[in-house]
């Protein structure tokens, strides 16, 4: 079943939103498996800060939507006892930024379960919480932390960048027996996509072309999609065929198809939300020079957001993290370049 | 009114531990063990005088301090000293030692190196229950010094609220490393803290088994009919450092020249002689019986392969 079903079939397809398409997911996975439940903040009777849970409460019951207090480290810590013993729960926190405070149970416990047990147990737990640059949240609901997970051994992480995306990958997430961070963006809850009536999953580790193409790879993820996409268009009105890769989950990495449409194209940008330092870009980046250098027709480029927290200001927002024409000329100078 | 049986089983946990833990302490002097290692010496009654109340399908989660739990729930010796010696036929194959043990075939979730993050997850397994509707319950071992951690307080709420079937052990054996519990709060009798909270709480003298066994009974079924949690202050002293490497200095001798008169081990042989009527001989036997399965424990330790490089690398391919 594994993603068997086709975006482009359009047959099967409705458009609906990425908040729609992960509501969904959690219904269908609740029905399927009574040991699915959720944990978080204001979910219940609210849905949640973004209305992603809107409805489960009254499908499912306060035994299995459960409202906490403003505890994330402890409640993360609860779901991590729960999932070690037989559940499968679904912990939301509201924003990345307040994953800051879980970091001892997410790093030090479940990410270490598995290895602790000699790789004997596992914990099916799955974090969603969101990320990303909004509308004027300033720098403590803005921030776009992948990269703090993606250095530790043991947590899975799915990037989902369309409805579709995300309603297959969190499914997959669910039935997952690692613990997975699902991030979200904020500004894409209220994107609309192709997403089959009938069930389908996306497998880890499989990355999408978004957009295919032959002059230039352009890699990104999350909110970065829509925007490389706008900015490919730009580019094939000037003649520039731009091929566009969601990894979809930064953990696992599709390496191969990475490194396929490297060899193909010859010419790579990277594009992360995220501030250029520490990033997951950079990684990508070195996989990529110790496995296609010969390949390469000019240096990788990284476009990612200014070493800087997220500013309230929106002009400033707005210079701080790639926008279209950041990615255009990146894109021109690369071209030119080779 | 105590059964011989039941009180040989008791002594036996309580002189096992004990074994255990200074034959090890003997193998790290040797250098045959590294790391950190935090011996339970002094608070053998807590471990035994709790599990001794539980059943197959209750769970715990332990401390850093964690290898008299591990025993106390019926852990096989030989695989907790292969741990130790790091070997793969150890509890983790020898990728945790110490401080990370967990025996999942005896409802033990596990050790933990962070101080009070066993916590949560222990009580996430009595919201597990909760939400299946069992009978079961899950006693979280934990410590003075965790108490002072914002993750016990947020937990003991969250147990509170959604009237969880746990039972918190704090054992004070009154210091977090070198750190008196004095110093670190103004209410050392830590059970206090837990009506604050909605939580049935009180304080036993951890040095004596059949205290804590009774206290524990009783909270136990309280938490199995749905009157949980409860908080279970354990009042006890280290028997020497935070660790082998510790020499403890900074502990006053005359508090410790009580609490050893108060030697938990020796109150459960008193118990197994005055209320079981063993005899001498026959606690020597015991005895003997069980230093000769710690002796096989560490043949068995030290004749036990590691784990390869590539095994190692098999168990972490899907990181």
């Amino acid at each position: 079943m594994t993603d068997t079903v086709s975006q482009n079939n359009t047959m099967l397809s409705r458009t609906i939103t990425y908040r729609d398409a992960i509501n969904e997911a959690l219904k269908e996975e609740m029905r399927r498996d009574p040991s699915v439940f959720l944990l978080g903040e204001d979910i219940g009777e609210r849905g949640g800060s973004y209305k992603v849970t809107a409805g489960l409460l009254q499908e499912f019951g306060p035994k299995r939507v459960i409202d906490t207090p403003i505890a994330e480290a402890s409640f993360t810590g609860i779901g991590m006892g729960a999932a070690i013993s037989g559940m499968r729960p679904v912990v939301e926190v509201p924003f990345v930024d307040f994953t800051m405070l879980v970091m001892d149970q997410l790093v030090n416990q479940v990410a270490k379960y598995h290895f602790i047990t000699g790789g004997t147990r596992k914990v099916p737990l799955v974090l969603r919480t969101q990320g990303g640059v909004g509308s004027g949240l300033a720098c403590q609901h803005s921030q776009s932390l992948e990269a703090f997970f993606y250095h530790i051994p043991g947590l899975k992480i799915a990037v989902p960048s369309t409805p579709y995306d995300a309603k297959g990958l969190l499914k997959t997430a669910i039935r997952c027996d690692d613990p997975v961070i699902f991030l979200e963006h904020k500004l894409l809850y209220t994107a609309e996509g192709a997403v089959p009536e009938q069930e389908y999953l996306i497998g880890f580790g499989k990355g999408g072309i978004k957009r295919p193409g032959k002059d230039v790879t352009v890699i990104a993820w999350l909110n970065m999609i829509p925007r490389v996409l706008s900015a490919a268009e730009k580019c094939a009105r000037e003649g520039i065929d731009i091929e566009v890769i969601d990894p979809r989950t930064l953990v696992p990495l599709d390496k191969a198809l990475i490194l396929d449409s490297v060899r193909k194209t010859r010419h790579v940008i990277i594009v992360q939300e995220a501030i250029r330092r520490g990033g997951v870009a950079s990684d990508i980046a070195s996989i990529i020079q110790e496995e296609a250098f010969d390949c390469l027709d000019a240096p990788v480029r990284i476009v990612a957001a200014a070493n800087s927290p997220i500013p309230f200001n929106e002009a400033l927002e707005h210079t701080i993290i790639p926008q279209e024409d950041d990615i255009t000329e990146a894109v021109y100078q690369i071209i030119h370049k080779s | 009114m105590y059964s011989k049986e039941f009180l040989t089983h008791i002594y036996t946990q309580l002189y096992t531990i004990r074994t255990f833990e200074m034959q090890c302490i003997h193998l790290y002097r040797q250098g045959m063990i590294r790391g950190y290692f935090h011996p339970y010496t002094g608070e053998e009654a807590i471990a035994v005088g709790v599990c001794a109340g539980l059943g197959d399908n209750d769970y715990i989660t332990s401390t850093h301090r964690g290898h008299g739990h591990c025993i106390a729930r019926g852990a096989d010796l030989n695989r907790m000293t292969a741990e130790l010696l790091g070997k793969k036929t150890g509890y983790c194959k020898g990728l945790g030692g110490s401080m990370h043990i967990a025996d999942f075939s005896s409802g033990n979730l596990g050790a933990n190196g962070i101080v009070g993050g066993g916590i949560p997850i222990g009580i996430g397994a009595a919201l597990g229950i909760s939400l299946r509707g069992e009978q079961g319950v899950a006693v979280v071992f934990t410590s003075d010094g965790a108490t002072n951690n914002g993750i016990f307080g947020e937990s003991l709420n969250l147990a509170a609220i959604w009237n969880l079937p746990v039972l918190i052990v704090v054992e004070n054996n009154h210091y977090a490393v070198s750190t008196p519990i004095e110093q670190s709060t103004r209410v050392p009798d830590i059970y206090k803290r837990g009506p604050a909270y909605g939580i049935d709480s009180f304080s036993v003298d951890g040095n004596d088994v059949l205290k804590v066994y009774e206290h524990a009974q009783d909270a136990i079924a309280r938490c199995r009919s749905g009157r949980g949690p409860v908080l279970m202050e354990a009042k006890t002293f280290r028997f020497g450092g935070h660790h082998v490497n510790d020499p403890g200095h900074y502990m006053p001798k005359d508090r410790m020249a009580y609490y050893k008169s108060k030697d938990p081990v020796l109150v459960g042989r008193r118990y197994l002689m005055e209320k079981g009527g063993a005899t001498e001989d026959e606690i020597q036997l015991l005895e003997t019986s069980i230093t000769r399965k710690m002796d096989d424990a560490i043949l068995f330790a030290e004749e036990s392969p590691e784990l390869t490089h590539e095994e190692l690398m098999n168990i972490v391919e899907r990181y």
